[in-house]
């Protein structure tokens, strides 16, 4: 019965990370500047790769219920993997729109494109 | 259910391609490669998920580090014009 609830729960979490997933590559894609399409690259990392990671780690519950002890580790590898991309995704967002601020890039406004 | 995330993933990294293709500023290009990266770590973690051995996990670990620091020394080479190693050797040992 659990197994059940946590294998829909996983389906869940998996599809609705695909969803964050390509909303934000269709904003990197169409938003009009790097800063602004760094916000859509941030969510792809934040919801997008947790929900997927979520739904794998309701997998490996699964596994374990099932009775595969060597899904343990594989459930610490995920949380290894998550806490990776929570520390990095941040610091590199950040490294960029710094680097892009100190090259001169002028941040995207609607003024421009009312002049254009 | 992981034959549809891994399609999903490889559609949004061929459409981060095209960004990282047209990209009009070099960071723009940076930054399409570091999500292309990102997409790749979850990339690993799915298709071990896929093919029943999720023991491809370890990849995914390295690959986040590498992802990382790549991106940081390609980010620092752009915005200062080189590692640090030049201007150091400049200043002169006094």
């Amino acid at each position: 019965m659990i197994e059940t609830v946590l294998d829909y729960a996983s389906w869940a979490s998996i599809l609705g990370g695909l969803f964050f997933m390509v909303v934000g590559t269709i904003g990197v894609l169409r938003l009009p500047d790097v800063f602004t399409r760094l916000h859509a690259a941030g969510m792809t990392d934040t919801m997008g790769a947790g929900l997927l990671i979520l739904g794998m780690s309701f997998q490996t519950v699964v596994g374990i219920m099932h009775g595969e002890t060597s899904y343990w580790s594989v459930l610490i590898r995920l949380v290894f993997v998550y806490a990776f991309l929570m520390f990095t995704s941040p610091i590199s967002t950040h490294a960029l729109a710094r680097a892009a601020i100190v090259s001169g890039l002028e941040p995207w406004t609607n003024d421009h494109e009312d002049d254009a | 259910m992981f034959v549809a995330a891994t399609i999903g993933i490889l559609a949004s990294m061929a459409i981060v391609l095209v960004r990282a293709l047209l990209g009009p500023t070099v960071y723009d290009r940076v930054m399409a490669v570091n999500i292309f990266g990102t997409k790749t770590v979850l990339l690993i973690a799915v298709l071990g998920f896929l093919t029943d051995r999720p023991e491809f996990l370890d990849l995914a670990l390295v690959y986040a580090l590498i992802n990382f620091i790549g991106t940081i020394a390609v980010l620092k080479f752009f915005a200062f014009g080189d590692l640090g190693l030049t201007r150091r050797v400049e200043r002169g040992p006094e």
